[in-house]
């Protein structure tokens, strides 16, 4: 647990500060610098996730249970992200109803996640309750396009699914979601 | 103590593409998450975060000499300051300061305030022995071996179990001179 009587720390992780966060977030590296801005670089991140892929991909046999693991691992970190965002954004109250969280996680989501609003929020048309957020270039499909080649006998294997378990975050509704990842 | 590297460590980050620094700390505390829930005994978690830093580490050096143009470093104290300045300014966007010179100047220390791999995290009781940031020790191990250099990378000081700074020990083992693999005399 964390040391008390040092004067920097806190008691309790949940009594420190969370920053105020990103205002302007961006991936142009031209842009200027917004001071409270933390950031990483893109490379950092992509090096990661490449050792996350890997290593899931050592732990399993076939494409469906390794999306299933990046999906997972995508999940714990969508549930934080709405709790982190929550608290900055809107004072602590979360949107219960079903367009209102669709519209947060297009907007307010993926603005501080990718650096911009997704491409666009639609409804979709072969079911009652289906609705389809695109995205003209992930974020992690780029870093696809970049650092990661797919070999031949994975052919279906689409690292979107971590971004599909960032999405599939908990609300208060019963209905499950069940998020399908298209790459456009 | 400035390296005499072309561009500074602040020039670089600005030059890179950059990511939102939570998600980078949300998605390492996915992979560790996963890593404990697998290999449940911590002392594995550690040895297969510090194997993962070794991969990242053997491809990150590349991609940093090929952007940071830095000069051949001259002895071990110039790489260090060099890894303190420029390269974790590059990737994590923080700098590292380096103390504790040993006599010989081949063990040194380098000191993180600022981590934004332990953004938000907190040790549970169940995992007291886990260095959580182990995988910054792979990546500078796995680094130096890339340049010729074995050392070993340990960690003195982590925040996480109440210490006020992040220390990392690197001790230089010994420097292997490079081999290539054809004969000369082809």
């Amino acid at each position: 647990m964390i040391g008390v009587g040092k004067a920097k720390q806190y008691a309790n992780v949940l009594d420190r500060p969370i920053g105020k966060g990103k205002q302007e977030v961006t991936i142009d590296s031209t842009s200027e610098l917004n001071k409270d801005l933390v950031q990483v670089s893109l490379s950092a991140f992509a090096f990661l996730f490449s050792e996350l892929v890997q290593y899931n991909q050592i732990q399993v046999d076939n494409i469906a249970e390794l999306e299933r693991r990046l999906e997972d691992a995508g999940y714990a970190v969508g549930a934080r992200v709405l709790e982190l965002l929550c608290h900055r954004e809107k004072g602590s109250r979360r949107e219960t109803r079903l367009l209102g969280i669709l519209s947060f996680i297009h907007s307010t989501v993926w603005k501080v996640l990718f650096g911009k609003v997704a491409d666009s929020l639609e409804k979709g048309t072969e079911h009652e309750d289906e609705y389809m957020i695109s995205e003209k270039e992930l974020l992690v499909n780029r870093l696809y396009a970049r650092f990661i080649s797919i070999p031949k006998d994975m052919g279906a294997f689409n690292c979107g699914a971590f971004v599909a378990g960032i999405v599939r975050v908990r609300t208060a509704l019963d209905k499950a979601f069940q998020i399908i990842f298209n790459l456009c | 103590m400035a390296p005499a590297a072309p561009k500074s460590g602040d020039v670089l980050f600005a030059s890179v593409d950059r990511v939102n620094a939570e998600l980078f700390t949300l998605t390492y505390g996915a992979i560790v998450r996963q890593l404990i829930t697998d290999l449940e005994d911590v002392e594995e978690v550690n040895k297969q975060l510090d194997q993962m830093g070794y991969n990242i580490g053997v491809r990150l050096v590349d991609e940093f000499l090929a952007k940071s143009s830095v000069s051949r470093c001259v002895d071990f104290r110039e790489t260090a300051d060099v890894i303190a300045k420029v390269g974790f300014k590059m990737f994590l966007g923080v700098t590292a300061s380096v103390t504790n010179w040993d006599a010989e100047g081949t063990t040194c220390s380098l000191i993180l305030e600022d981590n934004p791999l332990v953004d938000f995290v907190e040790l549970p009781d169940t995992c007291q022995g886990l260095h959580y940031c182990n995988i910054l020790s792979g990546v500078v191990r796995g680094a130096l071996e890339m340049v010729s250099m074995k050392t070993e990378v340990t960690w003195l000081r982590d925040m996480l179990r109440g210490d006020d700074v992040f220390e990392l020990q690197v001790k230089l083992l010994k420097q292997v001179p490079e081999e290539y693999p054809y004969k000369d005399d082809e």
